[in-house]
């Protein structure tokens, strides 16, 4: 145990926007996955080697001599396509399945791509350098590497936009329909199958951009998916489905939480903690839920 | 009915057949000697497992075109049989199993890493074969009075030892203040705990002592910590993303610390991916290019990165010469135990007492090789931004001088 966060303000400052910086890319992430849980009932495990994919996009520009910031336009055109083979490949067999069987069916594509990803890519952690600088405030005592910067404000513009698309065109009315009730929607004349595909090239389209920024701001491996995918399943399960402030609420919450254990438990206990966490709140909703049902007995 | 007992037979059949030739290809066979080796060739070690594998290639094909191995007057060549272990320490142990006792191996090369070199241990020294590795630098492995198992290479607590030594003489024979941030795995503990010793005996103090992730892809906390404290040396070891994320945040922190010190740097291609930004960066190697070992087979170092780029396109790293050597000193303890009983190649093996382009080779009662120190090269780039990693230390090798204290970031 350490407590030097708390003993210099300026580290306290630092964690807290460190942790909100991270925690927007996580919201981003968890957005995709609350999206194709609350219209698809599917609990995607391959979610963080979508992300890890979109990364390798990013890299293979960068290698190019592309700068990695395109990645965020490039990465998500191109995952938008790989999660719609994906859905037509394998999900469209487990969407009206039980939720164990789509964690199965896509714990398998989970590992299944981390494999294509070493065979492909080969098992060297890589990274894209975006050459962005560094801003320095309060004297210099708190740093930001740009790169952090500039992923939270993607990641907020793609979030924004993505609500406005739902809000406003027809595929989004027809999403949010189908996610309210799929046979209703289906008898109103939504195609669903194109809805759920749609829904789930979205979501890969969303891990792709997230991918391209942490290939910039962090390093890139094939097997460095699943945080990603415990993450954001955490994210999620706190803030709830279709809760969209929420989900980057307890995205930036988790940030936080996450740097702050780091300092005071120790970089190792931080995905641990990020673990623990997941194990308390999931007691702890289910504590509520059954004072709940005893009220109704 | 008729027609399934004739497949059923005729599969035996084949079956039998097959069992049988694996057999006759085992041990040491009209004339060759056939050693057996699982190698990572897929999971997250691939990389490192090529590399070995290409060094155990290059040396076979060089042994056996200059001459092979004299042994009882006779020639024999070298054969490897090879397997992939996934990575996974379980499917190491099983395929050294599977080449022992149902491929007949008698003589072993070692695996790509620690771990896998630990899972493979008991396994060998259970059947008396004797093994020769060069990827496995785990100190863990030489303490347990293992009879069979022999490394060409140095043990991982040596491995920043040196940066340690050459800051405290540096430093006026003072001791220094020392931060560091390694993994938890088997070999970043290990150069852990050489650092703790090299600290206790030069008076030095350690006043970071932080602990990396596997996962670990952010080190900003430790980095943040460092700015805070101003310690003299900050020693980070965690395989190549260790290497690559200090390297990253370490300059877009510009954090400054006078002597930065770290493992796994060509591994990780620091001065590729990140050209400049990796200066100064100091970095714990087995071996370099420039060292002026010298052999009958591979001649220098030199030689042997040329003749290495000329037949797999690529600089080799030191993973693949120390794979290299460690056919060199099969071959040079077969000629001298002029016999291929275990017993008396494991005897020759312990006496082994030779120069090879890659370094001195002594091993101690534990397997270790003790004749040959780490050397330390730092990162170095020129005004167009090209950069190179040129030995320092020790000096008898050095062909460039330390840069030392690391300019600080605001005058680069």
């Amino acid at each position: 145990m350490d407590f030097m966060v708390f003993q210099y303000p300026m580290i306290t400052v630092q964690a807290c926007l460190d942790g909100i910086l991270l925690g927007i890319l996580f919201a981003l992430i968890a957005y995709g996955m609350a999206l194709q849980w609350g219209v698809m009932n599917i609990i995607n495990i391959a979610q963080g080697d979508l992300v890890i994919l979109g990364g390798y996009i990013a890299y293979f520009m960068y290698l190019y001599g592309i700068h990695p910031a395109w990645g965020v336009i490039i990465a998500p055109i191109i995952m938008f396509f790989v999660g719609v083979g994906i859905y037509k490949l394998v999900i469209n067999k487990v969407v009206d399945r039980d939720l164990f069987i789509s964690i199965l069916a896509t714990f398998g594509i989970s590992i299944l791509f981390m494999q294509l990803m070493n065979f492909a890519f080969g098992a060297d952690v890589v990274l894209a350098n975006s050459g962005y600088g560094t801003t320095f405030l309060f004297d210099s005592a708190v740093v930001l590497p740009n790169s952090k910067i500039f992923s939270a404000f993607v990641s907020i513009v793609f979030a924004i936009g993505l609500v406005i698309y739902m809000k406003k065109s027809k595929l989004g009315r027809a999403i949010r329909a189908t996610a309210q009730n799929a046979r209703a929607a289906k008898i109103l004349g939504v195609d669903t199958e194109k809805v759920y595909a749609a829904t789930f090239g979205i979501n890969a389209a969303l891990c792709g951009v997230a991918g391209a920024l942490i290939s910039i701001t962090f390093t890139i491996h094939p097997y460095m998916g699943l945080p990603y995918t415990i993450r954001s399943f955490m994210i999620v399960i706190v803030a709830g489905l279709g809760n969209l402030p929420g989900v980057a609420l307890s995205g930036m919450g988790l940030g936080v939480f996450e740097e702050f254990a780091d300092y005071i438990l120790g970089t190792e206990f931080r995905i641990g903690a990020v673990f623990l966490l997941l194990v308390l709140i999931l007691v702890y909703r289910r504590f509520k839920l059954s004072r709940k049902r005893e009220y109704l007995k | 009915m008729k027609i399934n007992k004739i497949i059923l037979s005729f599969i035996s059949a084949v079956a039998i057949l097959l069992s049988t030739s694996v057999v006759s290809l085992a041990k040491v066979v009209g004339d060759k000697i056939v050693l057996g080796a699982a190698i990572s060739l897929t999971g997250k070690y691939s990389s490192n497992g090529v590399h070995t594998q290409n060094g155990y290639n290059m040396a076979v094909d060089r042994i056996n075109s200059m001459g092979g191995v004299k042994v009882g007057g006779k020639t024999y060549k070298f054969e490897i049989i090879y397997y992939d272990d996934e990575s996974n320490p379980k499917r190491a142990a099983q395929l050294a199993e599977r080449l022992i006792s149902q491929d007949g191996v008698e003589f072993m090369l070692g695996p790509y890493s620690s771990g896998l070199t630990k899972a493979i241990a008991p396994v060998t020294e259970k059947y008396g074969v004797p093994m020769v590795e060069a990827n496995g630098a785990s100190r863990s492995l030489f303490t347990k009075g293992y009879k069979y198992l022999f490394a060409v290479l140095a043990p991982a607590n040596l491995y920043l030892d040196v940066a340690i030594r050459t800051a405290v003489e540096l430093n006026g024979g003072k001791g220094v203040r020392i931060a560091q941030a390694f993994e938890q795995d088997a070999f970043s503990q290990d150069v852990r705990l050489g650092i703790l010793d090299a600290a206790k005996e030069t008076g030095s103090e350690i006043i970071i002592d932080d602990k990396l992730p596997k996962e670990l892809n952010d080190m900003a906390a430790t980095l943040v910590k460092v700015k805070q404290m101003k310690p003299d040396v900050l020693v980070v070891s965690g395989h190549t993303k260790g290497a690559l994320t200090a390297i990253r945040q370490i300059a877009e922190m510009k954090v400054d610390v006078p002597m930065l010190a770290m493992t796994h740097c060509d591994a990780a291609k620091l001065s590729k991916q990140h050209g400049k930004n990796s200066q100064y960066a100091l970095c714990a190697s087995q071996w370099h290019k420039t060292l002026t070992y010298k052999d009958n087979f591979f001649k220098d170092g030199m030689t042997y990165a040329a003749d290495f780029q000329k037949e797999f396109g690529y600089d080799p790293p030191y993973q693949s010469a120390e794979s290299s050597a460690a056919l060199l000193v099969f071959k040079d303890a077969f000629e001298r135990a002029n016999s291929f009983d275990q017993k008396k190649v494991r005897d020759a093996l312990a006496a082994t007492n030779m120069q090879t382009f890659y370094g001195n080779i002594k091993f101690a009662p534990g397997g270790q090789n003790v004749d040959k120190p780490m050397v330390l090269f730092q990162v170095m780039c020129d005004g167009a931004g090209k950069c190179e990693n040129k030995v320092v230390a020790p000096l008898k090798w050095a062909s460039a001088k330390l840069i030392h204290p690391i300019p600080k970031w605001s005058d680069r």
